[in-house]
């Protein structure tokens, strides 16, 4: 086994590793907040104008 | 924002975030196109010779400064992830958006499957062996790259910035290793530049891979909903970054064609890299070999966040499942969209078929450039100058556009000429997908909440 080979399978460790965490970190975010806050964002909608309209500067 | 101040202050609504500013949108059109000019390019030399590719460079230039004048001026107007999608949604209509929403998707996803593909060959290369495996490198490259997506937009195109900023200048020395101001000690024009080989034809023909040079620039508009002040970020980056890739398309045909005969340039893999051999020098070699690694990088990284944003916003409009509309609430990105094109990207990239994939990528853009011209002349005709505030202004209306148009007829000649099959599949695609939007889809919209910007009614209506 050259170290290419080995180098190969460090890349797909790698790949699931990164790839696992991403699929868990969604189901994560799909249990602990409702759909109606992930889907709540809004075309057009300007936070920035928003604040500057509530007087919220930060 | 973190969770528990999320949960904590309980907002009523998260929304993508802005953060980006000029940098980062020249950084994600120039990223998507840089390796266009590492390779790619030179197949219009094989079509038409050196000067036929020359002009082809020119030509295609101009049809992008239309695209890039164009965009700027709707865009800035128009400031919403899915760019040209929220455009057509706006100013075409509906079974228009769907198309140009898919277009986008289409050619950014299999580019990056290609840019993906190009990794792992680039690998081989380097490891020289007849059993490296290619497929760990190009998933460890979409994965690492979906990660850092996943994770924000300023980070992934702070490090877009960095890498596109890097394999530019290394186009840059190569240049200035070739001593331009002394012609015949390096570059050899005189005795490598011929006459057109293949006639007018032969130009018109590599039309087709001039547009390598520039292809992804109007990739910039997806980060509208994510800059900080799109009025002013948008139209300088669009525009730096096309200055940008006129730059570097002139100086990459300028090093290559006085090194390479146009016969061997015509077929190569990796051009600069083999440029920067015929120079003898070791340095060259080395910055060109890491230059062309990371100019595949920076395009697969711009191109995973476009093809992102478009389906993110296609999913929000419900023209595709409303699912994909969701924004991650700590990393405030599209982080279902995001992890729903891998695989789609990672079997684009494990048929192999490097040309193919391309050539698709390239069908969809083109697609999309001829909507341009029609959306833009609409839009000046439904909202005048001075009827809606826009960001820019773009000079010259309507010349860009008609000669945009022109230029897209013929490419899709210049297509059609070496691609017929690819053109008529590509075509036969999209009309299969309209009908099914058109007579199963569109009933899932809600009708009145896609048109999102304050305008007055169009004139005429």
């Amino acid at each position: 086994m050259d170290a290419w080979q080995l180098a190969g399978y460090a890349a797909w460790a790698i790949s699931a590793l990164l790839l696992g965490w991403m699929v868990l970190d969604a189901i994560r975010v799909n249990r602990e907040y409702s759909e109606d806050l992930l889907l709540s964002s809004r075309e057009g909608y300007d936070e920035l104008l928003e604040h500057e309209r509530t007087g919220d500067r930060r | 924002m973190t969770d528990h101040a999320i949960a904590a202050g309980q907002p009523q609504r998260i929304n993508l975030l802005k953060v980006l500013g000029p940098a980062h949108v020249w950084a994600l059109g120039v990223g998507i196109v840089l390796v266009g000019e590492f390779m790619g390019w030179n197949f219009s030399v094989g079509k038409g010779g050196a000067l036929g590719s020359l002009i082809a460079c020119w030509v295609i230039g101009l049809l992008y400064t239309c695209v890039a004048m164009i965009d700027s001026e709707v865009t800035s107007t128009v400031a919403a992830a899915g760019g040209q999608y929220a455009q057509a949604k706006h100013i075409i209509g509906p079974l228009m958006a769907f198309n140009v929403g898919l277009y986008l998707v289409m050619a950014y996803t299999m580019l990056e499957a290609a840019d993906a593909l190009v990794v792992g060959d680039l690998l081989a290369a380097v490891a020289g062996t007849e059993t490296f495996n290619t497929q760990p490198w190009v998933v460890l490259t979409i994965a690492v790259l979906a990660f850092l997506n996943y994770r924000g937009v300023f980070m992934t195109l702070t490090v877009n910035f960095i890498i596109t900023a890097a394999a530019f200048i290394s186009l840059v020395v190569l240049f200035v290793g070739t001593q331009p101001w002394n012609p015949g000690a390096v570059l050899q024009h005189r005795e490598l530049l011929t006459d057109l080989p293949y006639g007018w034809i032969g130009v018109i023909a590599a039309f087709h891979f001039g547009i390598w040079y520039y292809l992804g620039i109007e990739g910039t508009c997806q980060a509208a909903e994510e800059v900080r002040s799109p009025g002013r970020s948008l139209p300088l980056g669009t525009m730096s970054g096309m200055i940008t890739l006129l730059i570097a398309a002139s100086i990459t045909w300028y090093a290559a064609s006085g090194l390479l005969p146009w016969e061997y340039l015509g077929q190569a893999f990796t051009p600069m890299y083999d440029s920067a051999v015929v120079t003898g020098s070791d340095f060259l070699k080395v910055f060109l070999a890491i230059g062309t690694v990371l100019s595949a990088v920076a395009s697969a990284n711009g191109c995973i966040n476009d093809a992102a944003r478009a389906w993110f916003s296609m999913g929000r409009d419900r023209y595709v499942p409303l699912w994909f509309g969701a924004v991650h609430p700590r990393y405030r990105t599209p982080f279902r969209s995001i992890l729903i094109l891998i695989p789609i990207a990672i079997s684009f990239a494990f048929t192999g078929l490097l040309d193919q994939v391309i050539t698709f990528s390239i069908l969809s853009g083109l697609l999309g450039y001829t909507f341009m011209p029609i959306n833009m002349i609409l839009f000046r005709r439904k909202w005048p100058l001075n009827s809606i505030r826009r960001g820019y202004v773009h000079p010259f209306h309507p010349i860009p556009a008609l000669v945009l148009l022109a230029l897209c007829i013929a490419t899709y000649f210049a297509v059609f000429l070496g691609y017929g099959n690819q053109l008529l599949a590509m075509m036969a695609f999209y009309i299969g997908a309209s009908l099914w939007f058109a007579f199963h889809r569109y009933k899932y919209v809600r009708r009145g909440d896609q048109f999102t910007m304050s305008w007055p009614k169009p004139q005429g209506y």
